[in-house]
């Protein structure tokens, strides 16, 4: 993206996060919360984040050597530490260095082949 | 402000850590600290950020971003209505006071116990102002970083996907029902094979929304059992 573009995308991110903060306060009184702004607000956080979680696996290449198993045992390692420790910057961190290893000294694939 | 600042602490370490983390991101990307310091003072939501990265490097619709920033930050809707009575007390600091309001700025404004000595309006400003440049601060040490030393980043954006995937685990222990998790999952899928990889995000967003809509009364149901 040139960096004109860029700096129009930032101030497109600010506003709009903006006005999701301001919102409420606008327009919203103490239990006058429209239904329909509770329901989505309450279940579209889980949705949305499994959405992501398989937006930022998508570019896995499972049909080519090492078959996604980088990503794998990450991913495995992020949900054992998370649940074992419940620390969450260990469990990104610590997940995010083993896969930097993984990738950048590219153990699994001279394992398989 | 010192009472402000221990309370601060524990963002102190998590912000510098993801901030510092985004910053390289970027800066990998071909973008100058600049952009970071930029983005970090004025947008200041840690998951649109790192997903603005992508969206940079892919050279997204302004569309696109628009709708995920949205959607990444729905949540926030909800936040400010825990918060009238407080933000009241901070006068002019207000306007601040909501465009500071990340999830962790949320989290301690809303379980802090309030002092008794000093003047409250102050301390919550100071809680938020901490955290905001705790996050500018590492974003900045990222992209400066990058510049100085040559670091081999390769597999530092995996960060990302670690974050939204402790946020996943969150979610599934604090949900009884799992029909959120299985739209979202579903509509992902049905996405990429549809119109692909690179588009897949909004068409997941919006069409697992509708879905959702039409299911309303039976995840209610669902959660409440």
């Amino acid at each position: 993206m040139s960096l004109t573009n860029v700096f129009i995308s930032i101030a497109i991110m600010a506003a709009i996060t903006f006005l999701t903060r301001v919102f409420p306060f606008l327009f919203f009184r103490k239990g006058q919360i429209p239904d329909i702004i509770l329901f989505v607000g309450k279940y579209i956080p889980p949705t949305v984040i499994t959405i992501l979680v398989i937006y930022c696996l998508k570019d896995i290449s499972f049909g080519i050597l090492p078959y996604g198993c980088n990503e794998l045992i990450a991913v495995m390692l992020v949900v054992f530490l998370h649940l074992r420790l419940g620390n969450p910057l260990v469990s990104i961190f610590g997940a995010t260095f083993v896969y930097m290893f993984l990738i950048q000294s590219d153990v699994i694939r001279r394992l398989i082949s | 402000m010192t009472l402000a600042f221990k309370t601060t602490i524990p963002v102190l370490f998590g912000y510098l850590a993801i901030g510092i983390a985004f910053g390289l991101l970027l800066k990998n990307a071909g973008y100058s600290w600049v952009v970071a310091l930029v983005m970090s003072v004025f947008i200041y939501a840690g998951a649109a950020q790192y997903l603005a990265v992508n969206f940079f490097a892919n050279n997204a619709s302004f569309t696109e971003v628009a709708t995920i920033t949205f959607l990444v930050n729905f949540r926030h809707m909800l936040y400010g209505i825990s918060l009238f009575n407080k933000f009241n007390l901070t006068g002019w600091l207000k306007p601040y006071m909501i465009f500071s309001l990340t999830d962790e700025t949320y989290a301690l404004l809303t379980s802090v116990k309030d002092p008794v000595e000093v003047n409250k309006s102050k301390f919550y400003f100071y809680i938020a102002l901490f955290n905001h440049s705790y996050w500018i601060l590492g974003s900045l040490i990222g992209g400066i970083a990058g510049n100085l030393i040559t670091i081999n980043t390769q597999g530092l954006d995996f960060a990302l996907t670690a974050l939204f995937l402790v946020l996943l685990i969150e979610q599934f222990k604090s949900y009884k029902t799992r029909i959120p998790f299985l739209i979202g999952a579903c509509c992902a899928v049905a996405s990429i094979i549809i119109i692909g990889r690179a588009n897949m995000l909004i068409l997941s967003v919006i069409s697992s929304i509708f879905i959702m809509l039409a299911l309303e009364k039976r995840i209610v149901k669902n959660e409440s059992n």
